[in-house]
């Protein structure tokens, strides 16, 4: 029998196996148990949530409409170096391929997206491929001219290849108010048609706005529940709560009937006097209508933290402030102030991302000139259909509030994050 | 909190001030919730106090947009829509999110922080991008306009308050007590629902609260991804509020702050047994 001989300095377990290969084992094990707890749930996110905002950051870049439907075309422009006009060849293929994409009902398809990059594509095609199906042979330059002298320009044709790449930045450009010349260069858009940095401008400046004004009027509450004895402050805690869990829609239908020209408060002040019944106020279906409904929405996010910091700051610093001389205006600037800033912070940034992103009531009490970035998105979602600027513009909007929220993890913490 | 005597004349008149200040704010709090109430019992078909009302007479007030409300076949699709989704979501959300909890609760999962960071993503993200990129992908794999897709979206958008409270009610979590179960021979399903189970309970059900809420409140979703047949009820009440304007409406919110307000103490009571069940109050 052959002497085996542990090595001594080695531990082992019952079963001889080494503490350490043991040890190994069992957290590789526990490891293994934990991921599969979370697996199910991170898969259903990924699936269900992570892929389709993936596929719309995408859709913001991907231009697949002519060269899916002109390949040739494509292909044909590709020896084009982009000075003077293409050689015959392209434009018999443009001929042919305009002729089948008509038929083949897809020529719309194309019209519009040529038409975003150029106001005017749309009837040049539609009218360009009525005529060239009578052709029945070439050579089909001179004939294109003859249908329409824009074919006889080089800005064109640099529109067609340019649209034609299957990559484009040209989302991103327009939602930017900016465009691309007809050299290809980077330019601004001509002053009537930008809209879009005046808006993401207008979200920011309606957010801090309804972020101050939330402040404002939740810092005295917060104080005062804070203050009062937990009995008080539990009553008034339901008037914070009882909004906070009302149905969103209820709460924009109430300012709607309190605001509006013949709503309560217009009939009220109609009524003590203060205004005559002709010159009753507009305070809905504008800026203001969306600047007061989303501050009421908005503000237990900003009470609800205020309070919880507030609640830990203990009467007596401000006590000894005053004792030692401080009046109450010194106490409260040098000693009880500092100490909630952490509440205003994680208050402030959480009604700022919220309100970034709101859609529906600026949607319903706004009118036209209380709408803001997120009902841009919608409308160019279902109504102008064109969803490649609607991909853009929420790139750029999830962008801001990534980096919002890294932000407010920074300061607060994601694992302090309260609810309710 | 009464004001203590060497507070002079400016402090006190200052005190007086800041409460008629609290009370503006908390009026125009409340004030929406408490206008909507009694004007969903008006008889006329306007949206302010009619002469009648404020004389409190009684035929000025009228049941008749509850008839109305109760006759439509429209809302009570609506309301069949919004519970299934809602409940079907609830469910879903509260069995991903209480599992998914547990693993992150443990010190052995790794990159902890960043599976967290996508797990709450749906609740960061502003709903109107969750919803454009829903529309896309969901019509693509054919969910777009079923109810299938409405539950599967509303359960994203729910995991995420589950996750949290969950994760939140096992941070005190005593692990001596599962090893307890599994030295006297329980085995770990047995050890999860007669130790684990009942003391996470309610973190699990204010977390399925939560998630039903939003569920039940969600519109933005529901606007690109219901067709005519997967209406809910916020979905129907902004056609109410964009098209037919009908004081059908505010019958329609009372009900619904009724519905909040019971949510809401059942999740204090919940709140209330937790925090007793932990010790952390007496």
């Amino acid at each position: 029998m052959a002497d085996v001989t542990f090595d001594q300095s080695v531990i082992r377990t019952t079963d001889g196996i080494p503490l350490k290969v043991k040890l190994r084992r069992t957290t590789r094990l526990n490891r293994m148990k934990a991921i599969g707890l979370v697996a199910p749930l991170f898969i259903f996110i990924l699936i269900t949530f992570i892929l389709p905002i993936g596929d719309m950051l995408l859709r913001s870049v991907e231009n697949p409409t002519l060269s899916t439907y002109w390949p040739k075309t494509m292909a044909a422009l590709e020896t084009w170096d982009g000075t003077g006009l293409p050689d015959e060849p392209v434009f018999a293929t443009l001929a042919e391929e305009l002729v089948t994409t008509k038929k083949g009902r897809n020529l719309g398809k194309i019209a519009n997206r040529l038409n975003y990059e150029q106001v005017g594509m749309r009837s040049l095609l539609s009218k360009t491929a009525r005529k060239v199906a009578r052709l029945k042979q070439g050579p089909y330059k001179d004939a294109f001219l003859k249908i329409d002298k824009r074919w006889g320009k080089t800005e064109t044709w640099a529109i067609i290849k340019r649209t034609g790449k299957p990559i484009t930045l040209s989302f991103y450009l327009t939602a930017l108010d900016k465009r691309y010349d007809t050299q290809g260069n980077i330019v601004s858009q001509p002053e009537f048609k930008r809209i879009y940095i005046t808006l993401f401008l207008r979200t920011l400046w309606v957010s801090l706005l309804i972020t101050v004004l939330c402040l404002l009027a939740g810092y005295p509450i917060a104080y005062l529940m804070a203050t009062l004895p937990v009995r008080t402050s539990n009553l008034l805690m339901i008037m914070v709560l009882l909004p906070f869990w009302t149905s969103l829609l209820v709460r924009t239908t109430s300012w709607i009937v309190l605001l509006q020209t013949q709503g309560v408060i217009n009939d009220i002040l109609v009524w003590i006097g203060v205004i005559g019944d002709k010159n009753r106020i507009e305070m809905i279906y504008n800026m203001t209508g969306t600047i007061i409904a989303m501050t009421h929405i908005l503000l237990p996010f900003m009470v609800l933290p205020l309070y919880s910091v507030m609640k830990t700051i203990s009467p007596n610093y401000v006590r000894a402030a005053q004792s030692l001389g401080a009046n109450p205006l010194t106490a409260f600037w040098r000693i009880y102030f500092p100490q909630t800033v952490p509440g205003i912070g994680a208050g402030s940034i959480l009604v700022f991302i919220l309100a970034i992103g709101y859609y529906i009531t600026p949607a319903l009490v706004g009118g036209r000139t209380g709408q803001l970035i997120s009902n841009f998105i919608a409308y160019h979602m279902q109504k102008s259909l064109n969803w490649g600027l609607a991909a853009a513009l929420g790139g750029l909007l999830l962008a801001g509030i990534l980096v919002l929220y890294w932000l407010y993890n920074r300061i607060v913490g994601i694992d302090n994050m309260k609810l309710g | 909190m009464a004001l203590p005597p060497y507070v002079g004349p400016i402090g006190r008149t200052w005190h007086y001030t800041l409460r008629v200040i609290c009370g503006m704010i908390f009026l125009f709090l409340i004030a929406p919730i408490l206008v909507i109430i009694p004007l969903s019992f008006n008889a006329e078909p306007y949206f302010t106090f009619t002469q009648g009302m404020l004389t409190f007479d009684p035929a000025a007030y009228s049941l008749r947009w509850y008839q109305d409300f109760l006759a439509n076949p429209q809302w009570m699709l609506a309301i069949k829509n919004s519970f299934i989704v809602g409940v079907s979501a609830t469910i879903l959300a509260s069995g991903l999110g209480t599992i998914a909890a547990l693993g992150l609760s443990r010190s052995y999962m790794p990159y902890r922080t960043f599976i967290m960071g996508i797990l709450i993503s749906p609740m960061i993200v502003p709903l109107i991008i969750t919803a454009a990129g829903m529309y896309f992908f969901y019509s693509k794999i054919g969910l777009a306009q079923t109810l299938l897709g409405l539950i599967l979206a509303h359960t994203a958008l729910g995991t995420p308050f589950v996750v949290i409270t969950v994760t939140a009610t096992l941070v005190g979590f005593d692990h001596s007590l599962t090893r307890a179960a599994a030295n006297l021979g329980a085995n770990p399903t047995r050890t999860f629902f007669k130790i684990t189970m009942p003391l996470i309970l309610p973190g699990v059900i204010s977390g399925g609260l939560f998630a039903f809420i939003t569920s039940f409140d969600e519109v933005v979703v529901v606007l690109f991804l219901a067709g005519f047949e997967q209406r809910t009820i916020p979905r129907q009440m902004w056609a109410g509020i964009r098209e037919q304007i009908s004081p059908t409406i505010l019958a329609v919110a009372t009900l619904l702050i009724t519905f909040s307000i019971i949510l809401m103490t059942v999740l204090e009571l919940l709140r209330r047994r937790n925090e007793r069940l932990r010790g952390i109050r007496g």
